[in-house]
């Protein structure tokens, strides 16, 4: 037992070593990819813009909304999935 | 009235409402409330009628049953200052001697009389330091 | 082996150290690369806590004594499921579950949410590794569960019986996992307020786990209940105990943050408010973790005083300090986008059912604390019991049921009369009727039972109401048979079914709870065998003692006295319930020199005998009358005092069939107590709802609708 204690001490080491230095020693993509985080977390508002939209028309047919109100909140929202869209595509 | 004065006074009835309440919990608390006492603290300054929850150690070899009710000694947790209690309800489980004990009393003559059902016994210690060498 | 895992432990000490370094300096850099390995040291760091987490429990599994907290919490008599839960029962390995389910739902988020939130990731990545750091740091220097003894005792204390209970060993991984899953969204607020990222971005990442958080918390709450009512002594669910109170608070405050969150998210507004929801459910959930090991408070859980005190308010008061710094410092940002339209919203609905919670958590604060408040104020430690706190909580939880019953139909931004009375009318009729009918049949007893009766009908009403109009709904639009609707109903619109049927769930456990309490009939009543006594309604006779040694292998685990009762209700045979006392002999059952006296000096449990019912349970336990077992142990003692094991091993044999022919009085606490198991099972409708809510949407299901919605949009982007 003696001896194997710090054989495993030594693979966990490293185990641990590999693993943390993985994406120091890949190098490749270094540049901050400040558009691909931001086109993340448009698509992310945009898939709750739609929720909020199906959400709109479930209310309606629930009986919690007029239609008056409905026909208001749904151009409202459609709206706003416009915009996102739009910004969707400016960022190519 | 214009929409902001109306969301303020709303604000306002909120946070004194809120106030207020808050003030009648912290009033009530303390009327109702009964202050945690060692066996030493009780046996000097104990009012007769009035709640305490006394807490200590069980003294070895007090616990003793007669017909619904047990009747025990409770010590200071570091000291022999102890009282008799007698206490009818339920007794959980790990009540035995030398167990850490609370149970709420009331004076009563010399001795002092549990309310029902308000005796817990401590698990026995296991989140405590203990002495280094244990062989 | 202690020493690797001693290893383990310092190595990731120093893993979280390199994370956070490199974590931040990734972030300030902009060097992904970097901000990568700091994630990667939340992978290593799960890594490590397995390997340790396996090692210790290993050793409890081998019964391997040379380890002082195997020794000293664990036995050869402890069954093997509960030597290694028994790992957990102990400080130091408590500590190491902690650390290992931290980093083990730290792994899942960050690699879940490893190609969003770019900017806030690292500081969150940051924050956990510094939690992380705190507890291997404790691990490491105040509390190791690799402390090794040159010789190792023969037998170990054994795991104090109490707690060989199924429920009890998954409540504490329930109650961890319901800590540290609250910690990320407490890690990802914090990053947000740094980065100045304030909008519903992060909120929507970590929805999940806060919900995920939410339940297991929950669920580790009921088991302790459970527990108590199944295991302990005094057939109750709840004692209003410090620690008890301390898992509560963070469910009460998350409870609140998951609804007013959707505010954030449809209106923009509640900010300041959400923010400071979800670190102050982190910092209590620290705080719950502190509480069970400070000794600062007297409870039936708190074990002493020990050192880790000072570490834990140190980090307490850093969050509580840096949370409020952060939210100060960065108001600006969090104004509100839009403002309360109406006081008829489902906006002030939420608003209302967040100031009942808070209010509620507030109560249990204030309760709880109770002792080193009124010590800072008069010098005296004073107390308060579960009357003053019943007599808080229960008109907000009315109020609360009330609520989740009204806020589902009321529409957004601003209702209108009309319609919240045309959607209120069936289920107000619903609640009203049950009213008639409760006073038709003379349940007047308790008004506030009532009126929790009558309000959670109402929820009930409401939830049907809304499932049934859903599938009408569908019905409508896709032409389904009325269960493919119901089916792909819920599957559209998981969050809003899902919570419906929380709602469901919780009306019935309150139910569960009002009836319990109210309704509850409790005799503790001294019998002798063939005695009867009557409990609300039902004769129960002492029919016949029993008493039998329990072994384990060889070995003999306990010597259990007790009882079997007969219940009858009008002449009629109810059940047969069966209770005993089991006594667990001590380390060294020898070392008096009497094996009975060893025995029956030991530790000593109930064995509650129950008949649960959808309608009432029927619950019992037994104490044998002490007076007369003392006289009869001590007779047996003295004959056999020093006689060899195996003459000692047939008096307790003798002892026990004097036991059962004699007509030894005993004392049996006896409850009949009306819909408890509606605690349990609105507890699993709570629980089933919050999976339908937690549960991803499936992707081709999602694709194909925003593929359609896209094309929609676009057409009329085109048009416009």
């Amino acid at each position: 037992m003696d001896f194997l204690a710090p054989v495993i001490v030594i693979v966990v080491l490293g185990v641990v070593v590999w693993l943390v230095s993985g994406p120091l020693r890949a190098g490749a993509t270094v540049v901050e990819d400040a558009d691909a985080a931001r086109r993340e977390d448009l698509e992310a508002a945009k898939e709750a813009k739609y929720r909020e939209i199906r959400d709109a028309e479930l209310d309606f047919r629930t009986g919690k909304l007029s239609e008056a109100d409905w026909r208001a909140l749904d151009r409202e929202l459609r709206a706003e999935a416009m915009e996102l869209l739009r910004r969707l595509d400016a960022l190519g | 009235m214009d929409p902001s004065r109306k969301r303020r006074i709303r604000l306002v009835v909120a946070l004194s409402a809120a106030v207020i309440l808050a003030g009648a919990l912290a009033y009530t608390s303390f009327s109702a409330s009964s202050a945690a006492v060692s066996p030493s603290r009780l046996l000097a300054s104990a009012d007769t009628g009035h709640s305490y929850q006394l807490t200590g150690k069980v003294v070895d070899g007090s616990i003793s049953r007669h017909g619904d009710a047990t009747l025990f000694r409770v010590r200071d947790r570091n000291g022999s200052a102890s009282v008799p209690v007698r206490y009818v309800g339920a007794v959980p489980d790990p009540f035995r001697d030398g167990r850490e004990v609370i149970v709420t009393v009331r004076k009563r003559g010399a001795t002092f009389v549990g309310e029902k059902d308000s005796l817990v016994t401590k698990c026995p210690s296991k989140f405590t330091d203990k002495p280094t060498s244990k062989t | 082996m202690a020493t690797v895992g001693q290893a383990c432990l310092i190595l990731a000490l120093l893993t979280c150290v390199y994370g956070i370094v490199a974590s931040l300096y990734g972030a300030r850099a902009g060097r992904r690369d970097w901000v990568d390995s700091g994630r990667r040291a939340v992978y290593a760091l799960a890594f490590l806590a397995i390997v340790s987490f396996a090692i210790l429990v290993s050793a409890f599994l081998r019964s391997d004594f040379h380890y002082e907290v195997v020794a000293t919490h664990s036995s050869t008599t402890t069954p093997a499921f509960y030597r290694a839960a028994a790992a957990w029962s102990s400080q130091e390995g408590s500590l190491l579950l902690w650390v290992l389910l931290l980093s083990l739902w730290s792994s899942v988020v960050l690699f879940l949410v490893r190609r969003h939130l770019r900017d806030v990731a690292p500081y969150a990545t940051a924050v956990l590794l510094g939690f992380g750091a705190f507890f291997t740091g404790l691990l490491v220097f105040a509390a190791t569960p690799f402390k090794t003894m040159a010789v190792a005792p023969p037998e170990g204390t054994g795991l104090d019986p109490l707690l060989r209970h199924p429920s009890m060993m998954i409540h504490p991984p329930m109650l961890y996992s319901g800590y540290t899953l609250w910690a990320i969204p407490f890690a990802f607020a914090v990053g947000a307020l740094i980065v100045r990222r304030v909008d519903a971005d992060w909120i929507r990442a970590t929805r999940r786990f806060a919900l995920a958080a939410w339940c297991f918390l929950g669920i580790g709450i009921l088991l302790g209940a459970r527990w108590s009512y199944a295991e302990l002594g005094w057939g109750g669910y709840w004692a209003w105990d410090p620690v008890e109170n301390a898992s509560l608070l963070p469910w009460l405050t998350g409870t609140a943050f998951i609804h007013s969150v959707m505010v954030q998210e449809k209106r923009g507004m509640l900010k300041v408010w959400n923010v400071s929801l979800v670190l102050a459910t982190g910092t209590l959930a620290v705080l719950g973790t502190f509480l069970v090991r400070s000794g600062i408070l007297d409870s039936i859980h708190a074990f002493g005083a020990s050192t880790l005190g000072a570490p834990f308010v140190i980090l307490i008061g850093l969050m509580i300090a840096g949370g409020i710094y952060l939210v100060v410092s960065r108001r600006a940002l969090l104004a509100s986008e839009h403002k309360l339209d109406s006081l008829l919203s489902r906006e002030a609905a939420f608003l209302g059912n967040n100031l009942v919670l808070v209010g509620l958590a507030f109560v249990v604060f204030w309760g709880t604390f109770f002792p080193l408040i009124s010590e800072a104020v008069t010098g005296t430690k004073a107390a308060v019991g579960p009357p003053w706190f019943n007599r808080y909580t229960v008109p907000l939880a009315l109020v609360l049921v009330l609520l989740s019953g009204i806020g589902p139909v009321i529409a957004w931004r601003r209702a209108t009369w009309a319609n919240a009375r045309r959607n209120l009318l069936a289920p107000t009729a619903a609640a009203l009727a049950v009213l008639a009918a409760l006073l038709a049949f003379g349940v007047t007893k308790s008004a506030t039972s009532l009126a929790m009766f009558v309000f959670a009908a109402f929820t009930v009403a409401v939830v049907v109401q809304e499932f049934a109009r859903g599938v009408a709904a569908r019905r409508a639009m896709a032409r389904e048979g009325p269960l493919r609707a119901l089916v792909s109903l819920v599957q559209r619109n998981r969050r809003r079914y899902g919570g419906y049927t929380v709602h469901l769930g919780m009306a019935v456990l309150f139910v569960g709870v009002a009836a319990s309490t109210a309704f509850q009939h409790a005799r503790d009543v001294r019998l002798t065998p063939g005695t009867t006594a009557t409990v609300g309604g039902y004769q129960v006779k002492y029919v016949r003692a029993t008493a039998r040694p329990v072994y384990r292998g060889e070995r003999l685990e306990r010597v259990a006295l007790g009882a079997v009762l007969d219940v009858r209700k009008d002449g009629r045979h109810v059940t047969t319930l069966r209770t005993e006392r089991g006594y667990y002999p001590s380390a060294a059952p020898f070392a008096s020199g009497s094996l009975i006296r060893g025995i029956f000096d030991g530790d000593a449990t109930s064995e509650v005998g129950m008949k649960a019912g959808l309608t009432r349970d029927l619950w019992t336990a037994i104490q044998p009358d002490p007076e007369y077992l003392n006289k009869v142990i001590d007779a047996t003692a003295a004959k056999t005092a020093g006689k060899p094991p195996a003459q000692q091993a047939q008096a307790v044999g003798r002892l026990l069939s004097v036991y059962r022919q004699g007509a030894f009085p005993a004392q049996f606490r006896i409850i009949s107590s009306p819909l408890v198991s509606w605690i349990w099972l609105g507890g699993i409708i709570v629980f089933a709802g919050g999976l339908i809510a937690l549960w991803p949407a499936p992707d081709a299901a999602r694709r194909r609708v925003t593929a359609g919605y896209a094309a929609r949009v676009a057409r009329e982007l085109g048009r416009a």
